[in-house]
C-alpha cells in the first residue's frame, strides 16, 4: 500500500461518509455497497465491488442526467449480525436507497428481510443462495449474477455433454455441501452420467489426500467439488501434487471465481471446469470494461460479482430515471418491467420472483502454456443459453409467482 | 473487585458490607448514559453493544473472580441465540418465553461443559472449554434447524408480555436496557455475596479455601454455570434484536473476541467488561467503512493497550481515582 493510496483512500472515505450525509436531500439516490473486504471474500467482491458500482455511475452519466448519486461501503466482516445491523443503520439513519453485493448468504438472508421490512431496495450479486429467489423470494430484491441452482446445474449439464460422464463427488460434509452434491448428482444423472462413488469431508479439512486417493482410484472422469472456499482450494492444491490432473481426471468446481484461480496459479488449476454468468475476455465490450477497471482495481481483473455490481448498478439507475423515484419497490418493478441491456451480460430480463436472466459458459482452466498474456486464464467450453441456465419460474416456491 | 493480589491489598479497605460509593456513582452514570443514549446513537447499535456487555460481564464473573479462563463462552451466547430464535419461529413462543428458553438451553450446557471443565485449570481448562464450544459449532453446522450458514433468519420479536410490541426500536430498546441492568445487578451481588467472598478465596489460593471446608468444586461449578446462563441470556436476547441466530455467535472468533472486550475494559473490575464491549463493538461499527483495515487498526488498539494500559481502561482508571470500580 502506497501513501498515495492511503491518502486517496482518506480522501474518497472523507468523500463518502460524513459530510455528505449533511447534504442528504430526496434528490440523492444513495447507494450502500455491503460486503467483505477484509477477509477471504475481499477479492472476488470487496473494493472492486466499489469500483464498480461508481463505475456504473459514472458511464451512466448521472451527473449530466442531473441525477445525484452517492455511494458508500462498509465491511460486514462476514458476520451476519454486523452486515443486519449495518443494514438497518444504512435504512433509518443514513437514508440509503439501495443495497449492492453482500457476500455470504447468511448476511444476504438478512439484509433481503430487513430491506422488505423498510421498503428499500437490494441488488445481489455475490450471494449463491437461490432461496433468494425461491422460498426468501421479495419484491424489493433482485438476486443479479448467479445462484447455487445455475451453477450446479451448467457444470453438471455441460460437463456431461462435453464428454464427463463418470463423476466422483468430494463433499463438505453440511447442509451446503448435501445440498449442492444432490443437486449436481440430480443433473448427471438426468443426462445419462453416472456417479462411480462419493465422499463426505468435514468442513475446513487441511489434508485431503484420502479423499483425493479414493477420487483417483475410482476412475471416474470427474471428481465434482461440492464445497466451497478454502476446501475447493485445498482440493485443487493437493489434487495437483497427485497429479490428478495429469492422470487424465479432471476437477470440476462448484464455487470457484476468477480471482481463485488467480490465486492458485495455472499450474495448480489447469483443467480445472466450472461455471461462471461473466468473463472478462468474452468480447470487445467486456475487454473494455477489464482494462479500465483493472487500472483501478489494483489490477485485479473483473470477476462475474464486480460485473453483476455494475451491470445492476446501471439497470437501477435506468429504472430510478425512468421513475422519477427511488422508492424501492417501485424501482424493482420498474427494473422488472424494463428489458436489460448493458455492454457485459448483453440483453436480458428480470423475472418476477427477482432472478436476472442471462447466459452462463462452463469454462476450463487453461493450462499454463496456452495462457498468452496475463489473466488469460479460461477457455469457453459451452455456452448455456439464458433460458435454461437458472431454476425455471414454477420450481422455486417464490410467493411472488403465485399471484 | 480488584484484577491482582497486590492492588487488593493497596485498595482502602474494601467495604465488603453495603455498597462502596464511587461504585454507586458509576452506576448512576452508567445507568443516565444507556437512558439518554438512544436518543443520540442509533439504538440497534446500542442494543447490540448492551448485549454484548452482558456477555462480558457473564466471562467477567468466570475470569475475574474464579480465576478461569474460559475459551468456549460462544457456545454459551449462540446455544442460546438458537434456542431462542428457534423456539420464536418454529413454536411461537412469546419474547418472554423465547429468552427465557434460550437461558435455560445456555444453563443446561453449562451444567454440562463445566462439571467436565471445572476439574482442569490453566490452560487445560481454557483447551477444554474450547473443544466443547467447537463441538457445538459443528453441531450447529450440521444440525437442520439451525440453518447451517443461513442461520436462523426473520425471527419474530413478538410482544412482550402481550403489552409491548417489540417492533418499535425504543420500546425494544428499553427492553434490552432492562435485561441488561437486571444481569449487570444479579452478576454485581453474585460477586458482592459471602458466594462471591468464597469465590474470590478460591481464586487466590485454592488449597487453602479447601482447608478452610468450602468445596471448592462446587463453588466452581455454579459459578461456571451462572456465567453460562448469563451469557446465554444476553445471546437469547441478542437473537431478538437481530431477529436472527447465526454461526457468528457460535465460532471460536466470538469467544476471543469477549476476552478482548474483557481485557480492554479491565478484568476484574465490575464496569471494565461493560466499557469493554462498547469499545470493541463501536470499533466493528464504525470502523466498517475503512473496508480492510477494520481488522488492522482493532489489531493496533490491542497492542496499545496491551503496552500501555494493562489494567485495561477501568482498571486503569480505578488506579488512578484508587478506588476499586
Amino acid at each position: 500500500m502506497t501513501i498515495a493510496r492511503i491518502v486517496a483512500l482518506i480522501g474518497v472515505l472523507a468523500l463518502a461518509s460524513s459530510p455528505a450525509r449533511a447534504q442528504i436531500s430526496d434528490g440523492v439516490v444513495k447507494i450502500g455497497v455491503l460486503n467483505d473486504q477484509s477477509s477471504l471474500y475481499a477479492d472476488l467482491a470487496g473494493q472492486g465491488s466499489v469500483v464498480a458500482a461508481r463505475m456504473a455511475v459514472e458511464d451512466y452519466g448521472a451527473a449530466a442526467k442531473g441525477l445525484k448519486v452517492e455511494i458508500v461501503f462498509a465491511d460486514h466482516q462476514n458476520k451476519a449480525d454486523v452486515g443486519s445491523q449495518l443494514a438497518r443503520q444504512w435504512y433509518d439513519a443514513e437514508k440509503v436507497d439501495l443495497i449492492l453485493d453482500v457476500p455470504n448468504s447468511g448476511v444476504a438472508l438478512a439484509v433481503n428481510q430487513i430491506t422488505r421490512d423498510k421498503g428499500k431496495a437490494f441488488i445481489v450479486s455475490s450471494a449463491a443462495s437461490s432461496d433468494l429467489t425461491g422460498k426468501a423470494c421479495s419484491p424489493n430484491t433482485i438476486h443479479w449474477t448467479y445462484d447455487t441452482w445455475a451453477l450446479a446445474n451448467g457444470t453438471g449439464n455441460a460437463v456431461v455433454k462435453t464428454g464427463g460422464d463418470t463423476w466422483f463427488f468430494m463433499t463438505a460434509d453440511y447442509a451446503f455441501g448435501h445440498a449442492l452434491e444432490r443437486d449436481v448428482e440430480a443433473v448427471v444423472l438426468k443426462n445419462g452420467g453416472k456417479v462411480l462413488g462419493k465422499v463426505r469431508h468435514p468442513l475446513n479439512t487441511q489434508d485431503f489426500s484420502s479423499f483425493l486417493l479414493q477420487a483417483q482410484a475410482s476412475k471416474a472422469k470427474i471428481i465434482g467439488l461440492a464445497n466451497a472456499g478454502g476446501d475447493t482450494t485445498n482440493a485443487i492444491k493437493q489434487g495437483a501434487e497427485f497429479g490428478i490432473v495429469k492422470g487424465g481426471q479432471k476437477f470440476a468446481g462448484l464455487l470457484v471465481f476468477l480471482t481463485d484461480v488467480h490465486a492458485l496459479g495455472l499450474e495448480k488449476a489447469q483443467g480445472l471446469t466450472f461455471t461462471e454468468t461473466f468473463y472478462w475476455d468474452l468480447n470487445e465490450k467486456t475487454r473494455a470494461f477489464a482494462k479500465r477497471f483493472a487500472e483501478r482495481n489494483r489490477g485485479i481483473h473483473p470477476t462475474m460479482i464486480h460485473a453483476g455490481v455494475y451491470a445492476g448498478t446501471l439497470h437501477y439507475l435506468k429504472a430510478v430515471e425512468a421513475l422519477k423515484s427511488d422508492e424501492g419497490a417501485k424501482v424493482i418493478a420498474k427494473m422488472k418491467e424494463l428489458p436489460t441491456d448493458d455492454p457485459l451480460f448483453g440483453k436480458g430480463t428480470i423475472r418476477v420472483d427477482g432472478r436476472k436472466i442471462h447466459p452462463a459458459y462452463l469454462v476450463e482452466v487453461k493450462k499454463p502454456a496456452e495462457s498468452k498474456y496475463p489473466w488469460d486464464y479460461y477457455k469457453i467450453q459451452a455456452t448455456i443459453p439464458a433460458e435454461q441456465a437458472f431454476r425455471p419460474l414454477d420450481q422455486g416456491g417464490c410467493e411472488l409467482v403465485k399471484k | 473487585m480488584t484484577a491482582t493480589a497486590n492492588e487488593y491489598v493497596g485498595a482502602a479497605a474494601p467495604a465488603e458490607t453495603g455498597v462502596p460509593i464511587p461504585q454507586v456513582v458509576a452506576f448512576g452514570v452508567m445507568t443516565t448514559i444507556l437512558v439518554a443514549a438512544p436518543f443520540l446513537v442509533y439504538p440497534v447499535f446500542l442494543m447490540k453493544a448492551l448485549c454484548f456487555a452482558l456477555f462480558a460481564c457473564a466471562f467477567n464473573l468466570l475470569i475475574g473472580y474464579v480465576g478461569l479462563l474460559s475459551f468456549g463462552h460462544a457456545a454459551f451466547l449462540g446455544a442460546a441465540g438458537y434456542g431462542a430464535a428457534h423456539s420464536a419461529k418454529a413454536w411461537g413462543f412469546p419474547p418472554e418465553l423465547a429468552i427465557l428458553f434460550g437461558t435455560a438451553v445456555a444453563a443446561a450446557l453449562g451444567v454440562v461443559i463445566g462439571a467436565l471443565a471445572i476439574r482442569s485449570k490453566g490452560i487445560y481448562f481454557a483447551n477444554i472449554t474450547l473443544a466443547f464450544a467447537q463441538m457445538v459449532y459443528f453441531f450447529s453446522v450440521q444440525a437442520g434447524f439451525t440453518g447451517g450458514e443461513d442461520g436462523i433468519q426473520s425471527v419474530p420479536r413478538g410482544t412482550l408480555l402481550g403489552v409491548l410490541n417489540l417492533n418499535e426500536t425504543l420500546t425494544l430498546y428499553f427492553v434490552v436496557l432492562a435485561i441488561f441492568l437486571a444481569g449487570f445487578l444479579l452478576i454485581y451481588r453474585a460477586i458482592h455475596s459471602p458466594f462471591g467472598q468464597v469465590l474470590k478465596a478460591i481464586r487466590e489460593n485454592e488449597p487453602r479455601a479447601v482447608s478452610l471446608g468450602y468445596r471448592a468444586e462446587r463453588y466452581k461449578l455454579l459459578a461456571f454455570v451462572l456465567s453460562a446462563t448469563f451469557a446465554g441470556l444476553a445471546g437469547a436476547t441478542k437473537a431478538l434484536v437481530f431477529q436472527l441466530a447465526s454461526l457468528t455467535d457460535v465460532h471460536w472468533t466470538m469467544s476471543g473476541e469477549v476476552v478482548l472486550m474483557t481485557l480492554l475494559g479491565g478484568l476484574g473490575t465490575v464496569f471494565g467488561p461493560v466499557v469493554g464491549a462498547f469499545i470493541v463493538m463501536a470499533l466493528e461499527n464504525y470502523l466498517s467503512q475503512l473496508g480492510a483495515w477494520v481488522t488492522v487498526v482493532q489489531g493496533v488498539i490491542f497492542v496499545v493497550c496491551v503496552l500501555t494500559f494493562r489494567r485495561g481502561v477501568i482498571g486503569e482508571l480505578g488506579n488512578l481515582l484508587r478506588k476499586s470500580l
